[in-house]
């Protein structure tokens, strides 16, 4: 009974923290990738990686914090116009590859010791840093900490409930607009586009210009998911690579491509069954079998053979349709 | 209880480069008070764990992944500090019988030439009784000399041009490596259509295999090598068998087959990681000099030398055979190399047994040269073959090699310039500008694309 | 509705085909079709009928859902289509059916994989059938023209003297007076006593020289019948063979000049 109530309590910290929200966040870029235009980015942590540095970055050196978030949204549609403008005409999986390779540049060239002044290196640069200039705009009093049942944070300082309410603002906000945005004609241009882009094209529409288009805008989602990320844990290279943009597919997938609420669901649902493996590995398992050092790991090769046996056997995931399959050649 | 979960979850999203797989420590969030006793510390010839003990231990490498040798390491606990010095393998390691949190240094003095620490010479470690704490240091800058680097320049060599052909013959080494692995990944590709992103885990398999049977179980290598090689092709077959060919009969589309792909990839890489941890493991432990004209160990010779026959022979059997001329036909139009009387499923089931098998050996050699396998070798290695087999036009196995020889050359040429932690970063760099001017590739027709 | 009544058992009896291509989505709804020996099929349908994959289903390239086909007596469902090759069955693809890279002889070479050591007898029968392959049997397929390749095409398929041959639109593409020589060498490998099932979209020609046709709408097929038959029934007029003549009267006001 003391491990249930555990292992709620841990679920309801999970759901309501931040690192979810901003994974939600980035999914729901990504599904705008992926999902809804049927672009193959296998980048999308490294959209999450620029947004972090572009915000931590431009604090550090004295920038105030819009232009932190300014910065790290003009960053990510440079990202994608970089990464748009060679591939967006040829085959999907060749933006499969420029995505995958620019993310991977990024991370190692971020984590190269030589940029350590700017980005830290590879243990990169701690949230002190860039932390304060959001804190400063919180509304709360920055002292004293709040208890919502077994819930105790701080007000606004570090793990704060002024960050999680303002992320899950942001990911509020994001869901309304791809809400609306699929409602709106260029959502159904977008729609038209994954199912068949020669008959778009026929239509006189520009699909180069609509796929940038939802490149770009999802790769700024992606950007806001790392830059919140980053306020709640610190800007590391090395924690936004290619496994993070896996786990964002798994998520999307399991919730529902080219549905709006299925990556939040999907990113609740994750952590959840993170959360559980743990406890429960913690309670159960000996350590002789697995150690709780293997228990990330352990998580990984759940979230890879669950990603296979979502594509294979139920590859519209929790909410989609089945006739909205995200997938082309 | 949110803090200990959150510090799981940033463990969690730390995937590493090999060169700081073993160096990084994994950051805990649980923080419990400094071990006070540093009687409890013994500097140990290998890391023995028990109930009653813990682990602290690491390899040192520079920025080329090569062991680095005879550094001083230091681990305290406010006491006396203990100090080892790392083995020939770069390793080092320390029991404690108390767990808590340690001061593990490095005497920078006592680096190679050529070497600085990249981030600070003090870690701070949390030993856990019955656990290893991988531990380590990132180092800066590659190797002058030493026996058992095999990609080192002799001292007295160091001229311009000295420089620049021993990154040459580097790059041939590697190109030659890379395209073993290249060759699988194009023919897969090209018989099926398939972008295989978790084929580099076989080139990891092929490493792991060969650590297990010829160090683990000391069979001899030759004989070890034929037996990883036969596992590795065997992998091959029966994953056509059992994932591949099924999905193809219920009509995957090939996207959703490429996420498959990609979920294996995941669980396979951190499978390895599971089974044989963090570290690098080797393949061989003799310690060899750097001969001849290319100025590489004789390892890297027999390595190139096989890379190359087996090249030749992959070349010939699709050009020559009536297999590979069976082969051709099914990359060039499945139902038409079907209604000739190919038996298409049995060529693919062929083509995934190759592949995987010159997969295996690439891995294997890779390890015997580069100084062993790491979990995410493969992962790192995909950052390599993807360009090289793009570069050469995806479909044809002669592309496939000059590609991979394109990329081994201009990544170890690019660290003349660059550091060499970036020369991933170069070939990534040359995948994008040729798929901005030469979208098929350098050989590749242009009808195999859009 | 005609049921034949020709001697023997059929070569080949497709009977109650469902069949598709993506999980789910089947194109062949409850589709029969039977060739009795020596007979020429037309298959006739509009754009997306599924006339194609209705051949390809019964070479084996699309899998068969429900229903079931037999070659000879013998039960061929989803039998793989080299398995066919080694029966008798030869198939020529609608589009993409010749190997571009290689030369027009490679590409013959590659109809008689199975047989190679037969080469240079085979080649000559073909040869004598395509005279224009031979001067240009060096030449790369990928070079050749549409009405070219549908004679490699084809020439590749009768490589292995197959006794069952399936056409998919042999003369699309090709002139009128190419259409009739593709239609009159169609019969005349047919009187040579081969079983040919043949989709079409000149369905008038094709109903001329067809024994026997069939209409397929959605997956299903709605008519069968004699060549003529057909070619005469009201119905399958105003459904698909169209009535551009009549059509173009009324516009005109009077008969098109002749
Ligand atoms: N490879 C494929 N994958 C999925 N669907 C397909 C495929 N090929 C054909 N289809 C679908 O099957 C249906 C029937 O196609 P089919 O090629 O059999 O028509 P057809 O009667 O031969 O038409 P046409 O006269 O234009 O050649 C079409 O709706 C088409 O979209
Ligand atoms: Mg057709």
């Amino acid at each position: 009974m003391d491990f249930l109530a555990t292992l709620f309590t841990d679920f309801g910290a999970q759901i309501l923290s931040t690192v979810t929200a901003a994974f939600a966040i980035a999914a729901i870029g990504l599904n705008l990738h992926f999902g809804y235009t049927g672009l193959l980015n296998i980048g999308q942590a490294g959209f999450m990686l620029l947004g972090a540095y572009g915000f931590a970055i431009t604090i550090r050196f004295g920038g105030p914090f819009w232009l932190g978030v300014l910065v790290a949204i003009v960053a990510a549609v440079i990202f994608a116009l970089i990464l748009g403008l060679p591939t967006l005409k040829l085959r999907g999986y060749y933006l499969a590859i420029v995505t995958i390779a620019a993310a991977e540049i990024l991370r190692i060239v971020g984590g190269n010791q030589s940029l350590g002044p700017v980005t830290g290196g590879v243990a990169g640069i701690g949230n002190q840093v860039y932390s304060p200039a959001f804190t400063a705009l919180s509304p709360f009093p920055q002292d004293g900490s709040f208890s919502l049942g077994p819930y105790t944070y701080p007000l606004t300082v570090g793990d704060s409930w002024y960050l999680r309410i303002v992320s899950w603002i942001v990911l509020a906000l994001v869901a309304v607009l791809v809400l609306l945005l699929m409602r709106s004609p260029w959502g159904r241009t977008i729609r038209g586009i994954r199912e068949d882009e020669d008959a778009v094209r026929s239509l006189g529409k520009n699909v180069y210009l609509y796929k940038m288009q939802a490149l770009i805008l999802g790769g700024v989602i992606g950007a806001l998911g790392g830059m919140l990320f980053v306020l709640g844990t610190s800007v590391q290279p090395d924690s936004l690579g290619r496994s993070t943009t896996f786990l964002l597919y798994t998520i999307v997938l399991l919730g529902g491509a080219a549905t709006v609420f299925g990556p939040v669901l999907g990113a609740v649902l994750y952590f959840m069954v993170i959360i559980g493996l743990q406890d429960v590995v913690g309670q159960f398992v000996p350590p002789e079998i697995m150690s709780q050092q293997q228990v990330p790991q352990f998580g990984y090769i759940v979230v890879g053979i669950g990603l296979m046996l979502l594509v294979i056997f139920r590859p519209q995931g929790i909410l989609g349709n089945k006739k909205e399959l995200s997938f082309g050649d | 209880m949110l803090v200990a979960a959150l510090g799981v979850l940033s463990g969690l999203l730390l995937p590493a480069l090999p060169a700081q797989a073993s160096s990084s420590p994994t950051p805990s969030a649980s923080s419990s008070a400094a071990a006070g006793d540093s009687s409890a510390i013994r500097a140990t010839a290998t890391c023995a764990q028990t109930d009653t003990t813990a682990c602290v231990a690491g390899t040192l490498r520079d920025a080329d992944t090569n062991p680095v040798r005879g550094a001083t390491v230091t681990l305290a606990a406010g006491g006396t500090p203990v100090a080892t010095k790392t083995s020939a393998e770069g390793t080092f390691s320390f029991t404690v019988t108390a767990a808590g949190r340690y001061t593990l240094s490095l005497d920078e003095s006592t680096l190679p030439e050529g070497l600085t620490p990249g981030n600070g010479t003090e870690r701070t470690i949390t030993a856990r009784l019955g656990a290893l704490s991988p531990a380590g240091f990132a180092l800066e800058g590659a190797q002058q000399g030493g026996e058992t680097d095999p990609e080192a320049t002799p001292q007295g060599d160091t001229s311009a041009f000295g420089r620049f052909w021993n990154q040459v013959s580097l790059g041939l080494l590697l190109g030659l490596l890379l395209a073993l692995g290249a060759i699988g990944l194009s023919l897969v590709y090209g018989t099926t259509g398939l972008s295989n992103f978790a084929h580099a885990e076989q080139v990891t398999l092929g490493g792991f295999l060969g650590y297990v049977f010829a160090v683990q179980l000391g069979v001899p290598f030759v004989l070890a090598g034929v037996i990883v090689i036969v596992l590795c092709a065997l992998t091959g077959t029966v994953q056509d068998r059992l994932i591949w060919q099924p999905l193809r009969r219920r009509g995957l589309g090939l996207t959703q087959l490429m996420v498959v792909t990609i979920g294996l990839q995941l669980a396979l890489q951190y499978v390895y990681q599971f089974i044989f941890g963090g570290g690098v493991r080797p393949v061989s432990r003799t310690i060899q000099a750097n001969t001849g004209p290319l100025n590489i160990t004789p390892n890297a010779y027999i390595a190139m030398a096989i890379s190359v026959v087996v090249l030749i022979g992959v070349g010939l059997l699709l050009q020559r055979t009536r297999i590979g001329r069976a082969t051709r036909a099914v990359a060039d139009n499945r139902p038409l190399a079907a209604a000739s009387g190919i038996d298409v499923d049995r060529i693919i089931r062929l083509v995934w047994t190759i592949a995987a098998g010159l997969a295996g050996l690439a891995g294997l050699l890779y390890a015997l040269v580069y100084g062993g396998i790491a979990w995410n070798t493969g992962a790192e290695l995909l950052l390599l073959l993807f360009p090289a087999v793009t570069l050469g036009g995806f479909g044809t196995a002669f592309g496939a090699l000059v590609g991979s020889l394109v990329i081994g050359l201009v990544t170890q040429l690019s660290s003349l310039v660059l550091t060499a932690q970036l020369r991933y970063a170069s070939a990534l760099l040359i995948l994008i500008v040729v798929l901005i001017f030469r979208p098929q590739g350098i050989l590749g027709r242009r009808s195999r694309v859009g | 509705m005609v049921e034949y009544t020709g001697t023997g058992a059929p070569v080949v009896d497709a009977q109650h085909l469902d069949a598709g291509y993506l999980p789910g989505i089947n194109i062949l709804n409850d589709c029969s079709l039977q060739a009795y020996p020596g007979e020429l099929i037309g298959i006739i349908g509009p754009n997306g009928a599924g006339k194609s994959t209705l051949l390809k289903s019964l070479f084996g390239l699309v899998p068969i859902r429900g229903g079931s086909v037999t070659l000879n007596g013998e039960d061929i469902t989803n039998q793989k289509a080299n398995k066919l090759v080694q029966a008798g069955v030869g198939f020529v693809p609608q589009s993409d059916n010749v190997f571009p890279s290689l030369t027009i002889e490679e590409n013959l070479q590659m109809g008689l994989f199975l047989r190679p050591a037969k080469l240079a007898e085979r080649l000559e029968a073909i040869y004598d059938l395509f005279p224009v392959l031979q001067q240009r049997r060096a030449q790369r397929a990928g070079g050749l023209s549409g009405g070219e390749r549908q004679s490699v095409a084809m020439a590749r398929a009768l490589m292995m003297e197959p006794s069952v041959l399936l056409l998919d639109e042999p003369s699309a593409g090709l002139s009128p007076v190419r259409q009739d020589e593709t239609f009159i060498r169609t019969r005349k490998i047919n009187r040579t006593g081969v079983t040919v099932i043949m989709v079409e979209q000149n369905a008038r020609r094709c109903l001329q020289i067809c024994d026997r046709g069939y209409v397929l709408d959605q997956g299903r097929n709605s008519y069968t019948g004699t060549g003529r038959e057909l070619a005469d029934d009201p119905k399958v007029i105003e459904l698909y063979l169209g009535t551009l003549a009549k059509d173009v009267e009324e516009l005109t006001d009077g008969p098109l000049p002749a």
